[in-house]
């Protein structure tokens, strides 16, 4: 008779849930106990305190919130929430230390193929891996804060992870210190928005074999080696500003084996190299500012039809440089401030096409020692012979109607 | 010997040229501080003209110096003095007085604008440069007679050490492009003042990062006490033994 009550219940109340109160003060005083006696669809409200739930497994439809963020610890030893249910939501906790090792890649929160997961509002320090989908689709990653002190490669993990996952959002995460801030692996239709990426070991954000995905207005500020999309093909980046990632083997955004492509509005300010491009084709970079990097574009012979349109060009070291004489990619309508032309009709418009690739660039490109000529006197006098009587430089890597006044961007 | 220094100084600061030189260098150095928007920029450009302009003048007024005064070392000689003592209060009053010029036109901007540590290496770079080339003016004019022969020479040695001697070693990086030449080059280096003194301050700014594996080698060297120690004596040898020679050469010379 109790069962039959039971079942009726539940036939009649499925879309109601009940509000479940975890805390020292509270009838549970553990979130695991709170999520064994929880039904489907139920909101587990945790009070401030800390919890050592050892590996908190979540196997069905609830909602976990947190009240002034709880601290759920792993004790450097576990993984702290594993998420094994559909439609789950995970909001306002601050977890701390998990465990690290070389055989599992312990998360603070990780989905495991699932759906409709919501990760809102946590705070999380010192883990191995931040927040990891595993075949996650469609969830939500938002206004998290990540941060982890990574001393080395090896010894740490990625801030958000995403691997073979699709249509995720992710929204206005602080991620610092990781390996890499954002890391994609076989991941599609996804969004990366309005992310703030910064001081990780080595790229704020990393895309491998993920397609048709976008990222837009992100900052990836002070990254080992900046933002790398390689194998990949049909990404949008639009909006970003990559500043200051800056070293010797650093770049704004690597560009490796990536196809039909769009690069815009984007400001890449005092990189190492802007854009470092190679098996790169049909990319379409448009309206972005380049201002006060090493160099601003290297683009290696291995690209094809990657069309450069109206970007602006600002005190950079090297404007463009490459490895090679072949030239299968346009550049128009930019603006350079190193272009000495002249414009006599006054359509904005340069009069002689600038050749923004440098003797020097080009002898360095081939002599990488010679960079100990870096601002001598004879290389600047070189330059200088070479954009009068061009010889050396690739024929055709050219702007045939540079910009008189620099674009506002 | 001080009191043929203070001569030799009064007799410079009173021909007005040096006084000309200081408010150039004055000028400049605040111009390019007012134009670039960033203080570490204008430090890179400042770097370009001092690598240029220093060695240039300092080389010319100098050997113009010693060839104008050859009356008044004459007389000197016919005192109870030490030829080397002449030589060498003529070499420390050229030497001080120009680096005074030095110091007073780039040093004061150098010091409101940009205070770091790569400004006080690009001032100490600059004043080791006025004095080599004052010292290497010295050993050109007691060589040749001729005035005009003479300047000419002088001339040629500053286009050899900026501008002649890059391309050497950039024939050099061709011919032996297959071999690593990173630690070669620091070895190079030491040939020329004016190459040692940029790669000093280049490797002190952050442009650094651009000149890759060869300015990561150079670092390794440079950066390290005993690197700079080296780089220092390196420089004090292109002083002292100019200097030297050209005293010996002027104690046996028949005025």
């Amino acid at each position: 008779m109790k069962g039959v009550i039971i079942i009726l219940c539940s036939c009649c109340f499925q879309a109601s849930a009940f509000n479940i109160h975890v805390g020292s003060l509270q009838q549970f005083k553990t979130i695991t106990a709170a999520v064994a006696a929880a039904t489907t669809g139920d909101t587990i409200i945790v009070d401030k305190g800390i919890y050592f739930e050892k590996n908190l497994v979540i196997n069905k439809q609830l909602v976990l919130k947190g009240i002034n963020h709880p601290v759920l610890d792993g004790e450097k030893k576990y993984e702290i929430i594993s998420i094994k249910s559909d439609n789950v939501t995970i909001d306002g906790f601050l977890l701390q230390h998990t465990g690290v090792s070389s055989i599992t890649d312990f998360a603070a929160i990780k989905i495991y193929d699932r759906r409709y997961v919501t990760i809102i509002n946590n705070i999380i320090n010192d883990a191995f891996f931040g927040i990891y989908s595993q075949q996650g689709i469609n969830c939500l990653i938002q206004n998290n804060i990540l941060t982890a002190n990574a001393i080395e490669e090896q010894q740490s993990g990625n801030g958000i992870h995403c691997w073979r996952s699709d249509s995720m959002r992710i929204i206005a995460n602080t991620i610092s210190g990781h390996r890499d801030g954002i890391y994609f692996e076989f991941v599609t239709n996804s969004v990366i928005w309005r992310n703030n990426s910064f001081k990780n070991m080595r790229y704020g954000l990393h895309f491998m074999f993920s397609n048709d995905d976008a990222y837009i207005s992100n900052v990836f500020e002070n990254n080992g080696a900046g933002v790398s999309v390689m194998f990949s093909h049909s990404v949008k980046m639009f909006n970003n500003y990559f500043k200051e990632n800056w070293g010797d083997a650093a770049y704004g955004l690597l560009l490796k084996e990536i196809n039909d492509s769009y690069i815009e509005n984007n400001r890449f300010e005092k990189n190492t190299m802007a854009i470092y491009a190679e098996g790169a084709n049909r990319i379409h970079i448009e309206k972005n500012v380049f201002k006060g990097n090493g160099w601003a574009l290297k683009i290696q012979a291995s690209c094809m039809d990657i069309q450069l349109i109206k970007n602006n060009f600002i005190g950079n070291s090297f404007d463009v440089g490459t490895n090679g004489s072949l030239v299968l990619n346009t550049f128009n309508n930019n603006y350079w401030d190193k272009y000495e032309g002249y414009d006599l009709n006054h359509d904005n418009l340069g009069d002689v096409p600038y050749r923004p690739v440098s003797l020097y660039s080009m002898i360095i490109e081939q002599n990488p020692p010679a960079m100990i000529l870096f601002h001598s006197f004879i290389t600047s006098l070189m330059d200088k012979t070479e954009k009068v009587i061009p010889s050396l430089t690739p024929e055709n890597l050219k702007d045939e109607h540079p910009l008189m006044k620099s674009l506002p961007l | 010997m001080k009191k043929i220094i203070k001569y030799v100084i009064i007799d410079i600061l009173r021909n007005k040229i040096v006084v000309a030189y200081t408010i150039f260098l004055l000028l400049l150095s605040f111009s390019i501080f007012n134009l670039e928007d960033n203080n570490a920029k204008g430090l890179l450009s400042l770097l370009n003209i001092v690598l240029i302009i220093v060695p240039l003048v300092s080389i010319l007024f100098a050997a113009i110096y010693v060839y104008n005064s050859a009356e008044f070392l004459e007389l000197l000689v016919s005192q109870p003095l030490k030829r080397k003592t002449i030589w060498l209060s003529i070499f420390a009053g050229l030497a001080f007085s120009l680096a005074l010029a030095f110091f007073i036109g780039v040093g004061i901007p150098v010091m409101l604008y940009e205070f770091s540590a790569t400004g006080i290496t690009m001032l100490i770079v600059g004043l080791f440069l006025t004095v080599i080339f004052v010292a290497i003016a010295l050993l050109a004019t007691v060589q040749t007679r001729d005035k005009a022969k003479g300047i000419g020479v002088t001339i040629l040695l500053w286009l050899y050490f900026s501008l002649l001697f890059d391309g050497l070693v950039l024939f050099l990086l061709f011919q032996f492009a297959d071999y690593p030449m990173e630690k070669i080059m620091i070895g190079i280096s030491a040939f020329n003042p004016i190459d040692l003194s940029r790669i000093l301050v280049l490797l002190k700014m952050d442009v650094s990062a651009l000149m890759g594996y060869t300015g990561a080698v150079f670092n390794d060297f440079f950066g390290k006490t005993y690197g700079m120690i080296i780089a220092v004596f390196v420089l004090a040898l292109w002083i002292a033994l100019p200097a030297w020679i050209s005293a010996r050469k002027f104690n046996r010379k028949d005025l």
